[in-house]
């Protein structure tokens, strides 16, 4: 008949060549290409001439490089960094806090939620903006910023792994009498763990854009000024070169954070 | 019935089957089989012994490392129309009604519409499904969803039917009813059935001939030949001498392979 | 719950309402003082235009998103060669603070539609893509095999058995990045600052009409809240599907 399916598709290992991550060497290998062809790409686009303000990669990787050297990134990541941790700190911390209880009280849950979901949905950002009026160019003002921005995410994350905990495990809890604080440390919690987490990862996402936000919204220090700066001057690749830092270190915080989780909840095999 | 009698015909065989995966673990091990022609075969044994495995390849879903499996003599190269399967888990379309899931095998193949539902319609009803070719796989019980996988396979009219613990999925009631709907199927329908189960007496039941696989790696272990007269009441046949000795016999000679 | 979650809300109203008139902060002007900006709201012109605009920038932008992420996400589900070239950078992005990214726009592309277009695009495909691919990547083996069965071409099974099987995970992407996609209009046009809802923001906070700002705010708000809602039922009338898979 029509089916002339060639027995490679029909192997073991592959329905569609639907394959999941192969061998380590071949993974790298793909990295490596995959790097350099969005490199190349770039480079290719920067020197044709799509606009003056789009310089090609190597200009922009020669200016990371002198940004380094001349100490323009530390003195920028300097002013940035310190109310990005305590941003982070409050929004990680806090919205755990919030979630669990919202989670595992009934009125905090009645209490809470609405607003937790409207903060979700609600244009926050054009609250930032105002944060000048109420705390100056300060940085309380970027660290509120972070925390408008990161915390809700992080709690109803939290709140939603809390509720979804399986109700037979719930039973089975209840029946060998175990106490409440007992249920929530060994059956409550580590089923919450992996939607705190994705929570967590999407809060410190949404606090990098907190962040760079109010630097560029309303206090003119660090990484947002450093990136409006270089635009006003039209110094396009320190511009780009000071955007890739930023990306670049929101894409190794989470993949630290996921590095963190891997260690402190090993991945069972299955 | 003419149709069940003793004809020692073989339509399939396989010749020395092996299946390695990842080049350490045997699935299959050196397995040659015969299986006649118009007669339910039914393939035993443990849990995780490759009995879907050997299913799979001769389906021709899984290319074996080593062997092959001859139809009437012919080596097959893939999954082909002389061959269909019916699914543990049905492998319904969820998004499809049960005459369009009944008619997919025929979609594939391009046969026009009118006479796809024609067909469709003709193996709904001998399957007992009549009234609910419009509902949506989710509409229905598991038995009823079986039925729909099997009328799928019936659509393309090939002699063999593979079936890969077809009734697993459903509870024991449900099962009962559907081994005998089977077997009365088989009375008009001229198929040769390949039945992979884990139950004993389902296979007792069922095959004219039990093939029992031994556990890690599969391998045939014996082949016993139920002496079960089938062509009288169906309620009867559980009633017969020799089903309940087959059943221990067969169980006496899987223990050791269990666990 | 044994109250209602509205209750809640008109408690919170309540507060916001008592600090409003204690007048703490002039920032935060009595919630009723706020309905008589609604009807001011509506009558500005520049209130329309800026609707009509985040409107049609936001349509393009995640009409865009969703045309070019769902191929994508195909792509990057059946080839593993795909997926390990591009994942890199979709999860990057996905995560990413796209906001540094958008001074970068605007000489670009010009203090217009355009980058406002980009800035929904560059949050709102990365979630598309990854959700199209988990969901093809998660299609069944049993249907594939089936497909290979009755002689199904690779096209074929891609078309009718791989697609259609993914469709609960493609809306769930296409829910995400409406979400995504709102949040982007509204940074992107307040990152400008110049044009669309970002310009009047700007505008109400600099001449301290804050009743129009906030009623703004409540606006979009209620506009988001809308448009989640109307993906999320879209998202359950099929969700029957996704159960029985």
């Amino acid at each position: 008949m029509e089916n002339q399916i060639k027995y490679s598709q029909t192997n073991e290992d592959s329905k569609l060549n639907i394959t999941k991550v192969g061998p380590k060497t071949s993974l790298l290998f793909f990295r490596i290409i995959s790097f350099f062809l969005v490199f190349l790409i770039w480079e290719l686009a920067g020197r044709s001439d799509i606009s003056i303000a789009f310089p090609p990669f190597s200009k922009v990787f020669l200016a990371f490089i002198e940004m380094i050297l001349s100490g323009e990134f530390v003195e920028a990541y300097a002013d940035s960094l310190p109310p990005l941790l305590i941003g982070l700190l409050i929004t990680v911390v806090g919205g755990v806090i919030i979630g669990v209880s919202v989670g595992l009280v009934r009125s905090a849950e009645w209490f809470i939620m609405p607003l937790l979901i409207i903060f979700q949905t609600a244009p926050v950002s054009a609250l930032i903006p105002m944060l000048t009026y109420i705390y100056g160019i300060s940085d309380t003002s970027k660290i509120v910023a972070i925390v408008i921005l990161g915390m809700p995410l992080v709690a109803l994350n939290s709140y939603k792994g809390i509720q979804s905990t399986n109700p037979s495990l719930l039973e089975m809890s209840a029946s060998f009498l175990a106490s409440r604080t007992n249920t929530i440390i060994f059956v409550i919690l580590p089923s919450a763990q992996k939607m705190i987490f994705a929570g967590l990862r999407l809060g410190i996402s949404g606090a990098f854009i907190g962040i760079v936000l109010a630097e560029l919204l309303i206090t003119p220090t660090g990484i947002g000024d450093l990136i409006t700066y270089n635009r006003f001057i039209a110094r396009y690749d320190k511009m780009f070169a000071t955007i890739v830092s930023i990306l670049a270190i929101a894409g190794l915080t989470l993949s630290l954070m996921r590095v963190f989780e891997d260690w402190l909840f090993p991945k069972e095999k299955n | 019935m003419k149709k069940r009698s003793r004809s020692t015909e073989v339509i399939l065989s396989t010749d020395s089957i092996n299946v390695v995966y990842q080049e350490s673990l045997i699935a299959l091990q050196n397995v040659s089989l015969d299986i006649p022609a118009a007669k339910l075969t039914a393939i035993l044994g443990p849990s995780g012994c490759g009995k879907t495995t050997l299913l799979k390849v001769i389906a021709g879903l899984i290319k074996p490392t080593s062997g092959s499996v001859k139809v009437r003599g012919k080596e097959i190269e893939g999954p082909g129309p002389d061959r269909a399967l019916v699914f543990q888990d049905f492998a319904l379309l969820p998004w499809a009604t049960v005459l369009q899931n009944v008619g997919f095998g025929l979609r594939a193949r391009g046969v026009p519409k009118k006479e796809r539902d024609e067909t469709s319609l003709h193996y709904i009803k001998e399957v007992g499904l009549l009234g609910f070719e419009d509902k949506y796989p989710h509409q229905l019980s598991g038995g009823m969803r079986q039925r729909t996988g099997l009328a799928r396979a019936l659509t393309i009219n090939s002699d063999i039917l593979l079936m890969d613990e077809p009734f697993s999925a459903v509870d024991e009631q449900m099962r009962r009813k559907l081994q005998e709907d089977l077997l009365n199927l088989l009375k008009v329908e001229n198929k040769t059935v390949i039945f992979v189960t884990h139950s004993i007496e389902e296979a007792v039941y069922l095959a004219d001939q039990v093939i029992i696989l031994s556990g890690r790696p599969g391998s045939v272990a014996e082949i016993v030949y139920p002496k079960i007269d089938r062509t009288g009441e169906i309620d009867l046949i559980r009633r017969q001498p020799g089903y309940i000795d087959l059943v221990d016999e067969i169980w006496s000679s899987l223990k050791k392979y269990v666990e | 719950m044994q109250k209602s979650p509205f209750w809640s809300l008109i408690f919170w109203a309540g507060v916001w309402e008592f600090v409003g008139q204690m007048q703490w902060m002039t920032l935060l002007p009595p919630l009723s003082g706020i309905w008589f900006a609604f009807a001011e709201l509506f009558q500005q012109s520049a209130f329309w235009d800026a609707f009509i605009m985040t409107a049609r920038t936001f349509g393009i932008g995640l009409s865009l998103s969703i045309v070019v992420g769902i191929p994508i996400g195909i792509l990057m589900g059946i080839s593993s060669r795909a997926d390990k070239i591009l994942s890199v950078w979709v999860n990057l992005f996905l995560s990413a603070p796209i906001t540094a990214v958008i001074p970068a726009l605007m000489p670009i592309l010009g203090i217009a539609d355009a980058t406002v277009i980009a800035t929904v695009i560059l949050f709102s495909i990365w979630v598309v893509i990854i959700d199209t691919q988990a969901g093809v990547t998660h299609v069944k083996d049993s249907l594939v095999e089936m497909g290979k069965i009755f002689g199904c071409s690779r096209s074929k099974i891609i078309f009718w058995i791989v697609i259609p099987s993914a469709m609960p995970e493609i809306i769930t992407g296409i829910r995400l990045s409406v979400v995504r996609a709102v949040k982007g209009v509204i940074v992107g046009q307040i990152v400008i600052a110049l044009i669309g809802f970002g310009g009047l923001f700007s505008t109400y906070l600099s001449y301290f009409l804050m009743e129009r700002f906030w009623a703004l705010i409540i606006v979009v708000f209620i506009m988001s809240f809308t448009i989640i809602g109307l993906v999320e039922m879209l998202e359950r009338r099929i969700a029957f599907y996704a159960k029985s898979r």
